[in-house]
């Protein structure tokens, strides 16, 4: 595993914030299944208050922000990893139901569901005899 | 004309919190210049508070049965294994960034550490590990006897 692979990527693309935070690429999987393709999402430090999934056209954003990272009363010694917020855009195609979309949280992992669209879901076509 | 806008500038006592703040961050940054860059996972932040060190580890989408945490002496080891997800038959992956494994990290510590009173907490994905030191090894203070 080379080093970048473990570390965190810093987005060059963000926008500008207001808040004085770096933001982070989070890393995903994404895998695809008859039914539907799902996506998951390393968010460390956010859980469902702080994450948002928008969809915009066919642009489906996720951001995250993390809050009191830092520990209160408590002197910083040794860092090898900093926080902030997260954000990503995913272009999704036409194949996607945008109604269904569904998202959890969990250990700062985020996991969407994006179910498929009935009329590009595989079809088995019956074969009658003649 | 040009003179510097001195009504706008906070007061120098109200800024040395915030000079201080920087001196360490900038402290902090120079005393690894040269050291090449850790890639060891996870990558840990070490804290400190009245002689107790917390170590934070970002450990996304664990399970606590798949972190381990043992102290000996003055190392604090975090090993555990991130698991796949396991496709069915007929699923593939589009696009693969999470990196399971295993992983081990030893982490040594400036003192011995009260193994007892060691206390972890795993939340959004999150882990911090509060390492106490060990009483015996507190600095004493020593009374003076006066004659």
């Amino acid at each position: 595993m080379s080093e970048k692979e473990l570390q965190k990527t810093e987005s060059a693309t963000a926008a500008e914030k207001i808040r004085n935070v770096k933001t982070f690429v989070p890393r995903v999987d994404i895998y695809e299944t008859k039914e539907s393709i799902f996506l998951i999402a390393d968010m460390p430090g956010v859980d469902e208050k702080t994450v948002e999934v928008e969809m915009e056209k066919n642009i489906l954003t996720i951001t995250g922000w993390t809050e009191d990272s830092k520990l209160k009363d408590h002197s910083l010694l040794f860092s090898e990893y900093e926080t902030g917020d997260y954000e990503r855009s995913f272009t999704l195609s036409d194949e996607i139901d945008r109604e269904k979309i569904n998202a959890t949280v969990k250990q700062g992992v985020l996991l969407l569901e994006l179910p498929k669209a009935e009329k590009v879901k595989p079809k088995k076509i019956a074969i009658k005899a003649a | 004309m040009f003179t510097p806008s001195f009504w706008r500038m906070k007061k120098f006592s109200e800024s040395v919190p915030e000079i201080l703040r920087l001196q360490q961050e900038m402290n902090r940054l120079f005393s690894s210049a040269g050291q090449s860059a850790s890639i060891d996972y996870p990558a840990i932040n070490v804290w400190e508070k009245d002689g107790a060190a917390v170590v934070t580890a970002e450990l996304p989408g664990m399970s606590i049965e798949n972190i381990d945490i043992s102290v000996t002496d003055n190392v604090l080891t975090i090993s555990g294994t991130k698991k796949a997800q396991e496709l069915k038959e007929g699923e593939n992956y589009l696009r693969q960034e999470r990196i399971p494994g295993s992983f081990q990290r030893n982490v040594q510590l400036p003192f011995r550490v009260d193994s007892k009173e060691v206390d972890a907490k795993y939340e959004k994905g999150v882990l911090v590990v509060t390492l106490p030191r060990l009483k015996e090894d507190l600095p004493k203070k020593i009374k003076i006897n006066v004659n």
